[in-house]
């Protein structure tokens, strides 16, 4: 068996499941977002009184982070009342970010849990080796019931990644390059294993920006076996035991594919697909608007450095707006300690609330028809970060910091470095 | 568990939620409405030739795109015997088999089954039976849980029964 089915059969207490069974497993920790007040109705509806275990759920505002319209106020204000009611544990208001990164800094992330939400990029937690995925309100309020769902056993896909990404190239361009390759449609109800020399030597970030995107390719989890770096960080926040489930040797794959990634450049995918990939060499060198760093994918310290390493000392372009986006308060804080919060504000960055910002259109700096957004984000749809005449290029923080200094989608490795 | 028997209506590769639903209907609700409009975006013909316990069969990831879960209440309305799909999209999966609709994965039945043919599904198995052709062809067999649902004709009509056991 592999791991992630070693997970799915412990949680439902066989020995052994096959691909294609349908199993119900033990969750242990399910989170809702904000855009997800059916959760409450549906969970009243069919009986709901007492969540199933007041430790292993939580709401966490983050779409709407601080509340921007009387509506998306009024769903904070029932959740809220439902949380206290419910005497929840853990509970994230607007002043911590984006879920899936403030759940792995609370501690309630670990290798070998199943991790579900109602948020397609739950995938992300494959970075710890955990089964994180999605699911829609009424799955949602059925586990707020019986802390119980239903799942299909996934084939599994196995991406190996080698080699050692060139200076100036991230995680975001590794993905992207997988991606566009791939294409979206690779990996519908499957699973994928990322793993590699060049995996293996990740840190927490970078591994959370891969398997963040592994649902653009259609997946429903995501995982990597648990580095060094993973183990001390979920170690360094949480008491809880775990135990990391190993893949038989003689685990068959329902697809394997390789990539080397050491001569990649920084890759764009250009609108309005997440796989209409491209190496930044042959991308358009569109004028741009809007530079956006921030969200689930590219809103970590690492990200905001690569902003800040390629800004310090300089001033982005007139006719360019840069949003940066910490995606937690946590990240926000280290961040301004290590002085990159000042550098960007020098060079003309507005920051914003923690959370998920314009990636899904909501607030803080949407685009207005005709605009043009380089961004670290994950979604490049029409329509995605505000008005459906924007175009909106999917890149990494450095190609983005690169496009607010010169008001161009360009190469960011052409950028002579700020003044330590 | 019954085994259903319908006419089959077949589809290719790849029917998103638009042609399941167009997106222009979403606000309806209207039970009736809803189902008069059922994989318009694929074959605008189809409900007038469909009588409720015919069988959609399609190719690979029936069901993709948005998670919209309009895609299955209009099969559900407009009566669907089943669904049996080379593969299903993920969400699309979960919302139909909650609303009660029985699905069936099945390799390969797109090269077994031609539009008009009669085919009986039998859950239990997994097996699709050609009553046309005389053919029998495998399918991935639903778990206990999932035709534990199908039988209570959801899942929120199961969970009411949880729920009302816990007081
Ligand atoms: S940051 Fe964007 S992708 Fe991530 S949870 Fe928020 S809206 Fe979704």
């Amino acid at each position: 068996m592999h791991a992630i089915e070693k997970i799915l059969a412990r949680a439902s207490g066989k020995d052994t499941v096959t691909t294609g069974e349908i199993v119900k497993a033990k969750v242990d920790f399910a989170e809702v977002n904000d855009l997800y007040l059916q959760t409450i109705y549906s969970f009243y509806e069919m009986g709901g009184k007492k969540v199933w275990d007041k430790d292993k759920l939580c709401f966490v505002f983050d779409h709407y982070a601080p509340a921007p319209t009387i509506k998306s106020a009024q769903i904070h204000k029932e959740m809220r009342q439902f949380v206290q009611e419910q005497g929840l544990t853990h509970h994230f208001d607007i002043n911590t970010g984006v879920c899936h990164q403030v759940m792995p800094e609370a501690g309630v992330v670990w290798p070998g849990m199943i991790l579900v939400a109602t948020d397609s990029h739950t995938t992300t937690h494959g970075a710890f080796g955990a089964f994180g995925t999605g699911v829609g309100a009424t799955d949602m309020a059925t586990i707020m019931i019986s802390g119980e769902l239903w799942f299909r056993v996934p084939e599994i896909i196995k991406i190996e990644i080698n080699g050692q990404l060139p200076e100036g190239v991230m995680a975001k361009d590794v993905i992207l390059y997988i991606l566009g390759k791939l294409g979206a449609d690779a990996a519908v109800y499957k699973a994928i294993e990322f793993c590699g020399s060049y995996v293996e030597s990740l840190g927490v970030a970078e591994r959370m920006v891969i398997c963040n995107m592994a649902v653009e390719m259609g997946a429903k989890t995501a995982y990597m076996v648990p580095n060094q770096q993973v183990l001390e960080y979920v170690k360094a926040r949480t008491n809880r035991p775990f135990d990391i489930l190993e893949t038989d040797p003689d685990f068959k794959y329902a697809e394997s594919y390789i990539f080397d990634i050491s001569q990649l450049s920084p890759q764009v995918a250009v609108p309005h697909s997440v796989d209409n990939v491209v190496p930044i060499e042959e991308a358009p060198s569109v004028k741009v608007d809007q530079a956006f760093i921030g969200a689930c994918t590219g809103g970590r310290v690492e990200d905001i450095k690569a902003a800040a390493d390629l800004l310090r000392g300089k001033k982005i372009h007139p006719h360019t707006r840069l949003v940066v986006i910490p995606a937690s308060n946590e990240v926000f804080l280290e961040a301004n300690k290590l002085g990159y919060v000042e550098d960007l504000i020098k060079a003309g960055a507005t920051f914003s609330t923690p959370g998920c910002g314009p990636c899904l259109g909501a607030h803080e700096g949407v685009l207005a028809s005709g605009e043009v957004c380089v961004t670290a984000s994950n979604r490049n749809f029409p329509g995605r970060m505000g008005s459906t005449g924007a175009s909106v290029y999917l890149a990494s923080p450095a190609t983005a910091a690169a496009a607010a200094l010169t008001g161009h989608l360009v190469d960011p490795r052409t950028i002579n470095k700020g003044v330590e | 568990m019954h085994n259903v028997t319908g006419k089959a209506f077949v589809f290719g590769h790849n029917i998103d939620t638009d042609q399941i639903y167009p997106g222009r209907y979403l606000e309806l609700v209207d039970p009736q409405e809803i189902a008069s409009h059922c994989m318009e975006g694929a074959d605008p013909t189809l409900v007038q030739r469909f009588t409720p316990g015919d069988i959609i069969v399609a190719g690979r990831n029936f069901g993709c795109g948005s998670s919209r879960e309009h895609a299955a209440i209009t099969l559900l309305h407009a009566g669907v015997g089943a669904v049996v799909a080379e593969s299903f999209a993920r969400i699309f999966y979960r919302n139909a088999i909650n609303l009660g609709i029985t699905l069936l994965v099945c390799p390969e039945i797109t090269k077994e089954v031609n539009e008009g043919d009669i085919l009986e599904v039998n859950l239990g198995e997994g097996l699709v039976i050609n009553k046309t052709t005389g053919k029998t062809i495998k399918g991935e067999k639903l778990s206990d849980y999932a035709l534990e649902i199908l039988a209570h004709g959801g899942i929120k009509p199961l969970f009411r029964k949880i729920t009302a056991q816990m007081e």
